[in-house]
């Protein structure tokens, strides 16, 4: 069945929210369809449960993506915390696709992991641990995987500056200043 | 009395700095002789901060950053975020725009293919293969370059349509280059696909089943050759993909043989495409006259005060293209599997978030799995089968 | 014939310069420049480029620069294609150390150049940071004509060097000197 592309108009919750809010009634949130996607917003602790399920009920077997957003200083609306973990599952079989959110905040940046259910899950919380600090409780190995270990901070958030490196060689190249060093006067010396 | 001999492993690194590696991946291998008992993927050398650097360009400004992504396909990058905006903002291209967008994309899918499997023929020692497919593909780039000004980073899509229409001189030599790329692929197949050397190389090797595909998500010809029948194209349609007719091949054991041939049927797939909207391509303007969007004509911004404004307000910082706040995923086809765009707005003229699901970072992830048990000489081909593009990867 | 002594070789201005000396340094000069075993470190979409240039269309092979060798102590010319990461950085530190002398090095493409526009935390704003460049091509990516002509400015300046690269034995100073 061709699929109609959206135009980012949410549309009203779809079968799978109502079935999860059905199974799972304190953890599920909210929940509305974005053609040709589902999408259910959950608590953080419980997506392990979750994924468990849908991969028993609905024939979800692949872990399309994981991501993080962070919404510090967001303009476009009120979120119920500083980040959000964004899990992308879909089933090949079937063709459902599941986008899974979960508010994770700032003091507890912790969610757990789903790399026992699915083997992408693996390297794409080693990827939102390295840029987000995002822990992922369970994980067999959680490290940088971007990013080498000598690093320090999370860039992606919102509060690293773009631009601040941390070289591993040393620069011998004169006459360029390091981040954030202030600008000669000019006419002085 | 002879001592005991120690017998221990050895720890070797293949990487970052290696031949064999396209891009720079890092894999540390643990060998017993010759055979790999275990492996360990080392990224993100050529991490260069494209999803953060994004959140400070406006939304055409990102373009070029989608470039450089899987850099051997560059179209399908661009086309794949200007569908993702688009949809945000809930505009659509014209007819024309839409047919020229799938052509286009499709040519880079060639393009990508031949490089792969190109470097993929030279690592296993067959470098006629490689001159050939590599020249079939210059002609393509300079159709590519005849077409948007560059040979391979093009930049080509906008936020509502193209940087330019196809030209004529483009068009009129598309025939050959598909000619050309055809001879190029069927005297590399007349050398290769029966070849002893090569089937005893690719057979059998880096085999990944259809279980471990699905549950690494591992979709594109990685995917296919797995027996996994997933593509973008054909189950979320896109562009005009619903009007054309085409064939997903498919392989069998998931092993590097059937990866280059997957390629190969694919390639000649992308050509049958590409006839197909050679010939249905209508005409009309290629992108939508949105206010919000589309700059006004030169003629008119030069003479007329409100395009004069309406040209400034487009580009400049803090005014220009605000899509609405909100979320959108889009996926395409890539040439390594479902190349999708989380894209996130605020309202503003800069992107909040672009998360950028790249398909060979899963299928590295499973590269492990491929590798542990071989041989060391069997890494080559393997990895160049998987297709890893560190721009894509590593992002 | 006047064997050339250490006194009269050029280095110092002003000195007189034996005529021995001179073809001899041009005659070795030309031997290097029209042999150099490049060492691609190829990162980035610029390597494809070097693909395209190093392939039968462009061929550069016409030039004496066919053979790519993937070990640093049998390559001369080091070139750097594409973004070096900071990651990256120790492992491009560790091959050009690797490299004998007289070695050559070529930043091909804007990144690495400078940086390109990935003005960022990820990205070393050019390998002159930390290497010493001889030929810098700029382009994202240069196309394969640039690369020959960058091969090109490079082969004349081997060839300028003459007697003095062959007497000194070390054609870029250590990092101490270059730091200001």
């Amino acid at each position: 069945m061709k699929q109609q592309p959206s135009h980012g108009i949410r549309q009203e919750a779809g079968p799978v929210f109502h079935e999860l809010r059905g199974k799972f009634p304190r953890i599920v949130r909210d929940g509305w369809q974005e053609p040709p996607l589902e999408v259910v917003v959950i608590e953080k602790d419980s997506i392990a449960r979750v994924a468990g399920y849908l991969r028993e009920s609905w024939g979800v077997a692949a872990l399309m993506d994981l991501t993080v957003v962070d919404y510090q200083g967001y303009a476009g609306g009120k979120k119920p915390a500083r980040f959000e973990v964004v899990w992308y599952f879909q089933s090949f079989e079937s063709g459902r696709r599941i986008r899974i959110k979960a508010a994770v905040p700032d003091t507890d940046p912790v969610v757990p992991s789903l790399s026992g259910l699915y083997a992408s899950a693996d390297w794409l919380e080693r990827e939102a641990w390295d840029m987000f600090g995002i822990g992922f409780t369970g994980h067999p190995g959680l490290r940088r995987i971007l990013m080498y270990e000598e690093f320090s901070g999370h860039p992606l958030r919102k509060d690293y500056p773009l631009a601040k490196e941390q070289p591993l060689v040393e620069q011998v190249h004169p006459g360029v200043p390091p981040f954030g060093a202030k600008p000669k006067a000019l006419g002085g010396e | 009395m002879m001592p005991e001999t120690e017998k221990r492993t050895m720890q070797l690194n293949m990487g970052p700095a290696h031949p064999a590696m396209h891009g720079t991946v890092n894999i540390g291998l643990e060998l017993e002789g010759e055979r790999i008992c275990g492996s360990e993927v080392g990224i993100g050398y050529m991490h260069r901060a494209f999803e953060k650097t994004v959140e400070h360009r406006s939304w055409n400004q990102v373009v070029p950053y989608t470039d450089r992504l899987n850099y051997v396909s560059p179209v399908i990058n661009n086309v794949g975020y200007a569908l993702a905006v688009e949809k945000l903002l809930g505009i659509s291209v014209p007819e024309r725009g839409v047919w020229i967008r799938t052509l286009m994309c499709e040519v880079s899918r060639v393009t990508d293919h031949l490089t792969c499997n190109g470097a993929m023929a030279m690592e296993l020692g067959a470098l006629t293969v490689f001159i050939w497919l590599i020249r079939a593909r210059e002609i393509l780039y300079g159709l590519l370059e005849e077409a948007t000004g560059a040979r391979l980073t093009v930049s080509w899509s906008r936020i509502g349509g193209v940087s330019a229409d196809l030209t004529d001189k483009f068009l009129a030599g598309l025939p050959g280059a598909i000619r050309e790329v055809r001879r190029a692929v069927s005297e590399g197949n007349t050398l290769l696909t029966g070849n002893r050397i090569f089937i005893d190389r690719t057979r059998g090797i880096g085999a990944l089943s259809r279980e471990d595909a699905v549950s690494h998500a591992i979709t594109g010809p990685l995917g296919r050759a797995s027996g996994l029948d997933y593509d973008v194209r054909r189950d979320l349609p896109y562009l005009a993909y619903d009007q054309v007719q085409f064939e997903v091949p498919l392989g069998e054991h998931g092993d590097v043989y059937d990866r280059f041939m997957v390629r190969v049927r694919e390639i000649e797939q992308s050509l049958r495409i590409i006839e197909q909207c050679l010939a249905k391509l209508p005409g009309g303007p290629v992108g939508v006259d949105d206010q919000r969007v589309t700059l006004p004509a030169k003629d008119d911004v030069y003479s007329s005060m409100e395009s004069l404004i309406h040209h400034f307000k487009l580009l400049m910082p803090g005014h220009g293209i605000r899509p609405p706040a909100g979320e959108v995923y889009q996926a395409v086809e890539g040439a390594n599997g479902e190349l999708g765009f989380y894209i996130v707005s605020d309202g503003s003229d800069r992107p909040w978030r672009i998360r950028v699901r790249p398909p060979c970072f899963f299928a590295m992830a499973a590269l492990s799995k491929m590798i542990d048990g071989g041989l060391v000489a069997d890494v080559p081909p393997v990895f160049g089968s998987v297709n890893m593009i560190a721009g894509e990867l590593d992002r | 014939m006047k064997r050339p002594s250490r006194e009269s070789a050029p280095g110092r201005a002003g000195e007189s310069v034996s005529w021995v000396a001179t073809r001899i340094g041009d005659a070795v000069s030309w031997g290097r420049k029209y042999s150099l075993f490049q060492y691609p470190f190829v990162t980035a979409c610029c390597g494809m480029e070097f693909m395209s240039a190093a392939a039968g269309h462009h061929d550069q092979d016409r030039f004496g620069a066919a053979f790519p060798r993937f070990s640093p102590r049998q390559a001369d010319m080091l070139i750097v294609v594409g973004t070096v990461s900071h990651k990256l950085a120790p492992v491009l530190k560790r091959v050009y150390d690797q490299m004998c002398e007289p070695k050559w090095v070529v930043s091909f493409g804007t990144c690495a150049t400078s940086g390109g526009f990935y003005d960022n935390y990820a990205t070393v704003q050019g390998i002159d940071t930390i290497l010493p460049v001889d030929v810098a091509i700029s382009g994202c990516p240069p196309p394969p004509e640039s690369v020959f002509d960058a091969i090109i400015k490079l082969q004349e300046k081997i060839q300028k060097e003459g007697w003095e690269a062959v007497q000194s034995r070390r054609r870029h100073p250590p990092a101490e000197a270059r730091r200001q």
